[in-house]
């Protein structure tokens, strides 16, 4: 496959050059043509991301026994404490308590991930990116097709709770499956616009890093929303973004009825968090060879 | 697919600069760049200090072109080869590169120590802009070639570096690309294994529609290439037949010491 590859800018600032041979017009590097383009490009190598995002998983537990099982086993470990532990604090059912924190849990991996992978996304890529000539997006996929090998490992988890302690399942566990693309959608509008901007400033992910700690704690996972409504002050959690993409995927895998304020907010975000992420890509796309 | 090849391979630089901005610690946090807005200008200019790499770089090069990068440590020889395969975009001027970049830069970048040989294989195919389909036809000829045969199944990393270099020229030699970018650092094997890997970079040169091949080495230049360009602080300094610029750049006839 013949795949051109065009470069350049128009910046007139060079008092053109009278010997240059007539290029056919190229779009410049800053174009929503070119920013399109790298999307597209990325997303035909997907037998490459594809085959480095499993070697990442199974990397990660080379030469072990059970393999990429202890993502599913070290999972269930934390759940269950967890949702031992704070059951007991606030006095939390185990039978509903449990399934609960854990699907948080493994929803919050995946976002988790995605923030703290997305910051570093092109940092990490660095021998990649100045020796391969590669759109710039193929990291981006890459890494949200490792975030989701993981949460299909970690599904493993929900699924055994769910038939451990049975939940009130109905055919709304199949919005499951688009809220999780929403989830999708919105780790790669990130990541591609968080990576571009800490590879030029690179105090952004230790900043982010530090911030994700503290939106666990502020996200309805190992406490209950419901159970804080009482209170004057739980109004606040609707202000952390997060906890609206917990609770579209969680409402669904646990039968619990479906709120569509929270699909509502996911949805304005992710069309506001695209279009910025899509001009952050047009802008700068270019210049994170630089940068790197 | 590369049977059906209707746009020809072409490389078109005009007027093209690279400048690399230095970000130092203290210029690339965001510190600065918030607080210096806000406070305004403090004594010199708190702009980030630039290289300019390339600079005016003008070229036009098509399907036959045998092209030899000379010039001195530092003149840009490695930026503009990144220049010309998209990794760098012109930060002025315009490059457009239409065909499938094969870039020779690093033997060892997108290999990993911890997966087999064979993996490997196929994964530094996938980066070099091969298919899956076409590594899996080739790993029986690079097999061959490299001699490392039950060590294929073996991790990367148990392997030799001479081995190492075996498998990366194997990979390397296998692919159709059509143009194709060498930067030197081609060595470091035993005489008799570099023979054969003559032949075999022979061939891939044969096969690839445009070569630029940037080396110190007149000898491999001589046999690869029949022009050249002479980059210096990065700029063309002249760009004609081999002969010539090397005459140029070294002051005396090279080629003809050599007896060609």
């Amino acid at each position: 496959m013949a795949q051109p590859v065009t470069t350049g800018n128009h910046r007139a600032d060079d008092g053109g050059q009278p010997s240059a041979p007539a290029l056919p017009d190229v779009p410049g590097s800053r174009s929503w043509q070119r920013a399109f383009g790298d999307l597209g490009a990325g997303w035909r190598q997907r037998s490459l991301w594809g085959y480095l995002g499993w070697q990442d998983i199974k990397q990660r537990y080379r030469r072990s026994v059970l393999g990429p099982l202890w993502i599913s086993i070290s999972m269930g470990v934390i759940a269950t404490a967890m949702g031992i532990l704070y059951g007991a604090l606030f006095g939390e059912p185990i039978h509903t308590f449990l399934p609960y924190v854990a699907t948080g849990l493994l929803i919050w991996n995946f976002v988790n991930g995605c923030i703290l992978e997305g910051s570093e996304v092109f940092i990490a890529n660095e021998g990649l990116i100045r020796f391969l000539p590669a759109p710039i997006s193929l990291h981006v996929y890459r890494l949200l097709w490792r975030q989701t090998l993981f949460f299909l490992h970690n599904l493993v988890i929900w699924l055994l709770l769910v038939i451990v302690f049975p939940q009130p399942l109905s055919a709304t566990v199949l919005l499951a499956v688009p809220a999780f693309l929403l989830l999708l959608i919105n780790g790669g509008w990130l990541a591609m616009m968080s990576g571009i901007i800490a590879t030029r400033f690179r105090d952004i992910p230790p900043i982010i890093a530090s911030l994700t700690q503290l939106l666990f704690f502020m996200t309805p996972i190992v406490w209950s929303y419901e159970r804080l409504k009482s209170n004057p002050l739980s109004a606040y959690v609707e202000l952390n973004p997060v906890m609206h993409f917990v609770e579209i995927v969680r409402q669904p895998l646990l039968g619990q009825p479906i709120v569509w304020r929270h699909w509502a907010v996911v949805g304005a975000i992710t069309v506001v968090g695209c279009a910025v992420s899509l001009i952050c890509l047009r802008n700068y796309r270019s210049r994170v060879a630089y940068w790197v | 697919m590369t049977a059906s090849t209707p746009p020809e391979p072409s490389i078109d630089i005009a007027g093209a600069a690279v400048d690399f901005p230095i970000f130092d610690a203290k210029t690339r946090s965001l510190k600065k760049a918030v607080l210096g807005r806000a406070g305004g200008r403090i004594g010199t200019d708190s702009k980030v200090p630039i290289i300019e790499a390339l600079r005016d770089i003008t070229l036009s090069l098509r399907r036959g072109a045998r092209v030899a990068l000379v010039g001195h440590n530092g003149a840009g020889k490695s930026t503009l080869l990144r220049l010309m395969s998209g990794i760098y975009e012109p930060t002025r001027g315009r490059a457009m590169v239409v065909g499938k970049v094969a870039p020779v830069f690093d033997l060892a970048v997108g290999m990993d120590p911890e997966i087999s040989g064979l993996d490997n294989i196929l994964i530094r195919g996938l980066f070099l802009g091969m298919t899956r389909k076409q590594m899996e036809a080739r790993v029986d000829d690079i097999a061959t070639f490299t001699e490392l045969g039950d060590y294929l199944s073996m991790p990367l990393r148990t392997y030799s570096t001479g081995m190492r270099v075996r498998l990366a020229l194997g990979v390397v030699t296998s692919i159709d690309p059509e143009i194709l970018l060498l930067d030197e650092g081609i060595g470091a094997v035993d005489a008799e294994f570099l023979a054969k890997a003559r032949t075999r970079l022979f061939e891939l040169v044969e096969r690839s529609g445009i070569l630029v091949f940037a080396s110190h080495s007149d000898e491999f230049l001589a046999d690869l290439c029949d022009t050249a360009i002479w980059l210096e602080h990065g700029t063309v300094r002249e760009h004609g037949p081999l002969r010539e610029v090397l005459h140029h750049y070294k002051g005396r006839d090279v080629l003809a010491e050599m007896g060609r």
